[in-house]
């Protein structure tokens, strides 16, 4: 439940806007499409700009400056510059059209096709499109040249098929992705045909990816025939390439040459691949993510607000105290959105808090505030932590890590995720305390069988051996909770621990937790959104809501007698006491009874 | 409205049903289910509970054509759709409808509300203007404003997208709604405006709904029957009262006595009990 209210702090935009307005806003992305423009019009339109034949020879006039007749000048056989770069630029773009276009073709049909059907025609298509990812261009294409001649458009041509696999490849992975999501399946049930899907979800889902892969492919394929013809393969005509194998010839007497057609080829391929991905950017509605300005530190400066918001008025005995917490994410117009709100709470030594809250609520930013895993863009801008009497908020990445490690433990709510799948269980519990703690090898070991036992495996050696993927989500809760453990804490933090589990193992793992709890003397703070675990395992309750305290108390006393107007609603809104649906009626208004 | 065909025949009726996956190459097979039979009437809502792994999910979409089963048969208003031909299964999607648990996944990101919305009535060959009518009124069905249409489902909070996700089921007025694990991601305030919501559009249309979730207390408040699976195969089938709060199958008492209830006394005596039982 964490994880996609905080995308959400990240992503969310407040005002619509369509992807054209986007791309407007980015001015990378103006300059570059500019450039792509006004080349691609100079070079479409060449007899509008110049009067000059590309191709008219005056000896007279060899390796003039800028002059009216010649507004770049003339080369070492007194052609116009200017003309040449003009016309040459037509075979390199159409060149590069004609890659583009079969590639798109070929690869965006057969990836499509493939990461959507799957079965024979994704066999036979990745098995068509490695057989030619194999093959080696260069040399096809050379050997072409040798078979059909000069020909620059059918070698790009045959260019473009043997690239195609790079876009077979992104559409069948971006389309096999998608295809597994809800929404495909949700349309399959709607009774759209297979073409409607590919069209309306599929294809849309790949445009993005593709549009940046297409830009690329555009940049390649003008570098590579530009490549052919500086090498001489291409046609006989006026290229790009072709400008700079004759100025590269008079390098030493006349490098200026070499500058026209360098930069254009340059400055083209540049801004396509610039043009790409700006288009990404904005055919995502979502926006990319708001910039973080600056790094920040992973707790801010201490910043007391001194006005008394606490709701409990909390001894020398807490051994945790938060006070006037707030926690910003940035938004995405400069400013900052505050998830947590001048929350001020305690945990005393041996003691279990619930901190209870809807999505959204602000729970969950607590605990990591605690934790000291905020995420990056998140900043404490104001209020203090104490743990042991020492301030948390203000410290520094690295004393932070010492303090956590000598007291506070998290237990994250999805357990699976949480554990790397290369590595054994073995490795991942016994390297924290090698690192750590300097336990040897054997003594790590050693202390990680009796953590498995204490958490209640049965055959914790061969759990040891076991990697993630081999163990069920209640064993991996019950590994990352021996983990937690490892580092003898006394503050336990667990984030939704059972949320992810069934109901009979998350009731193993609760009273796992409550048995480790008592024998300990360990104090923890429970975030949890069921009010039926908080009632199960909490001694005390705080009741969060939009970020703020609303209730905190003892739970009989909480749960019997609520005295904000929200925890009464949130309490009359659990099922556990509703009355069950009444008997079923059949259409035709007669009572029908099971027998 | 439409007719009931017969009175005796079940609008949905699930008999034998077995659905085996294919193990990956040189492992063995997987049974999903066995032996699963069960009836949903006209109007009524149907529970399917179990833990995760107990193949309730399989089951729905087994219903829904989205996995082939073995063997067995499922009847939709009479009418054999196991193994229907594509054709077929497509021309289905006016009486048989889903509702996804994730209200994330389930909408298209790229897509605004109206076109999501309008999916299902592409295949029935609505005009434009039907079509816009037909989606504003699945949207005041639902309770969501009519300036939805112009949105995109990233604007809508968790409880807005389900909301979404079930204009979209009932926009062809089916006769049956597949909702798999449909309130699970919601918060337990948005669940109960949802449980309404779904009462409310079952008075209105008799729409009959397999209601599969793992939550009991949810499925006691809006199911009329309720099903218990374990492992692929059916422990109790009964009377919704009956198997929430007094199950004759041990399995289904022990998920009763395992889901916690927001009562801390409660939860002190029937963790004692489990000490002692240990």
């Amino acid at each position: 439940m964490n994880a996609p209210t905080t995308e959400l702090l990240l992503t969310r935009r407040q005002h619509k806007d369509s992807a054209l307005h986007r791309l407007l806003r980015n001015p990378l992305a103006v300059i570059s499409a500019v450039i792509v423009l006004v080349i691609a019009l100079l070079v479409v339109f060449a007899d509008l700009f110049t009067s000059i034949s590309p191709t008219a020879t005056d000896l007279s006039n060899a390796l003039q400056g800028p002059s009216l007749a010649h507004p770049l000048g003339t080369d070492e056989i007194g052609r116009d510059i200017w003309s040449r770069l003009l016309h040459g630029g037509r075979l390199t773009l159409a060149g590069a059209a004609l890659v583009l276009a079969i590639s798109l073709v070929v690869g965006g049909a057969s990836g499509l096709l493939a990461g959507y059907f799957a079965g024979p025609i994704d066999t036979v298509s990745s098995w068509a499109a490695s057989l030619m990812m194999a093959l080696p261009a260069l040399v096809v294409l050379l050997a072409l040249r040798a078979v059909v001649g000069p020909s620059i458009l059918i070698i790009m041509a045959v260019f473009g098929l043997l690239i195609s696999p790079m876009i077979h490849q992104l559409v069948r992975s971006t389309v096999r992705d998608v295809a597994a999501e809800p929404f495909v399946e949700a349309a399959k049930v709607s009774g759209l045909s297979d073409a409607r899907i590919l069209g309306r979800h599929l294809l849309r889902a790949v445009r993005a990816p593709l549009i940046i892969q297409a830009m690329m492919v555009a940049g390649m394929a003008v570098g590579v025939q530009a490549a052919l013809n500086f090498l001489g393969l291409g046609s006989g005509t006026v290229t790009w390439g072709g400008m700079l194998a004759d100025s590269f010839a008079l390098v030493y007497t006349a490098p200026q040459l070499m500058l026209w057609p360098a930069l254009f080829l340059g400055l083209m391929t540049a801004s396509l691949i610039v043009l790409g991905n700006a288009l990404r950017d904005a055919l995502d509605p979502r926006g990319a993510p708001p910039r973080v300005r600056g790094r920040r530190a992973l707790l801010a400066e201490v910043h007391d607000t001194g006005h008394g918001g606490s709701l409990e008025e909390v001894g020398d005995e807490a051994f945790l105290d938060v006070r006037n917490l707030t926690v910003e994410y940035p938004d995405p117009h400069g400013g900052a959105l505050a998830v947590v709100r001048g929350v001020s709470l305690s945990v005393r030594e041996g003691e279990v808090v619930g901190l209870v809250g809807e999505s959204g609520s602000g729970k969950s930013q607590i605990a990591f505030s605690i934790a000291g895993l905020l995420p990056e863009v998140a900043r404490i801008s104001g209020g203090s932590i104490r743990f042991r009497g020492q301030q948390l908020v203000g410290l520094s990445r690295r004393q932070a890590r010492r303090v956590l490690t000598d007291g506070i433990a998290y237990v994250p709510q999805d357990p699976i995720p949480n554990l790397d799948p290369s590595f054994t269980i073995g490795f991942q519990l016994t390297e924290p305390l090698r690192v750590v703690r300097g336990f040897s090898r054997a003594a790590a070991r050693e202390r990680a069988i009796e953590l498995l036992g204490a958490v209640r495996i049965n055959d914790p050696e061969k759990v040891m051996r076991s990697y993630p993927h081999e163990i069920s989500g209640g064993m991996a809760q019950r590994v990352l909770i021996a983990g937690a453990l490892s580092m003898d804490p006394v503050l336990l933090i667990a984030d939704e621990p059972t949320t992810a589990l069934d109901v009979t193992v998350q009731a193993e793992v609760l009273d796992l937790l409550r048995s480790l709890q008592q024998t300990r003397g360990l104090a923890m703070l429970l975030v949890t959104h069921d009010l039926g675990v908080a009632a199960d395992i909490c001694d005390r309750v705080v009741v969060l809501h939009q970020g703020a305290v609303v209730e905190a108390g003892q739970i009989d006393e909480v749960y019997a007698a609520p005295r904000a107007e929200y925890t009464r609603g949130l309490l009359a809104s659990t099922l556990a006491e509703a009355d069950p649906r009444e008997a079923y009626e059949s259409p035709e208004g007669k009572v029908v009874r099971d027998a | 409205m439409r007719d009931i065909e017969s009175r005796k025949e079940p609008l949905l009726e699930v008999h034998d049903l077995r659905v085996e996956f294919r193990g990956r190459a040189g492992r063995k097979r997987f049974t999903a289910l066995e032996r699963v039979s069960l009836d949903v009437r006209a109007g009524e809502a149907v529970g399917l509970v179990g833990e995760s792994g107990s193949g309730k999910s399989t089951l729905g979409r087994a219903i829904l054509g989205l996995v082939e089963p073995s063997s067995g048969s499922i009847r939709l208003g009479g009418r054999e759709i196991t193994n229907l031909r594509t054709r077929d299964r497509r021309a289905l999607a006016s009486e048989l409808q889903v509702v996804f648990q994730d209200p994330y996944g389930s909408l298209n990101p790229g897509l605004r509300v109206g076109d999501i919305l309008a999916e299902p009535l592409i295949a029935s060959r609505d005009s434009a203007a039907q079509a816009r009518a037909e989606v504003l009124d699945a949207l005041e069905r639902v309770h969501l404003p009519a300036d939805a249409i112009d949105r995109y489902p990233h604007e809508f909070s968790g409880g807005q997208r389900q909301r979404v996700a079930i204009a979209r089921a009932i926009i062809r007025r089916p006769r049956l709604i597949i909702c798999d694990e449909a309130l699970s991601a919601l918060d337990l305030t948005t669940q109960s405006h949802i449980i309404d919501l779904l009462l409310e559009l079952q008075a209105e249309t008799g729409v009959a709904y397999l209601f599969i979730s793992h939550d009991l207390s949810v499925v006691r408040r809006l199911c009329h029957r309720v099903a218990v699976l374990r492992r692929g195969e059916m422990v109790e089938f009964g009377e919704g009262a009956a198997v929430t709060s007094r199950p004759t199958d041990p399995y289904t008492q022990a998920l009763l006595d395992a889901a916690p209830v927001p009562d801390p006394a409660v939860q002190r005596a029937r963790r004692a009990a489990r000490l002692d039982a240990a």
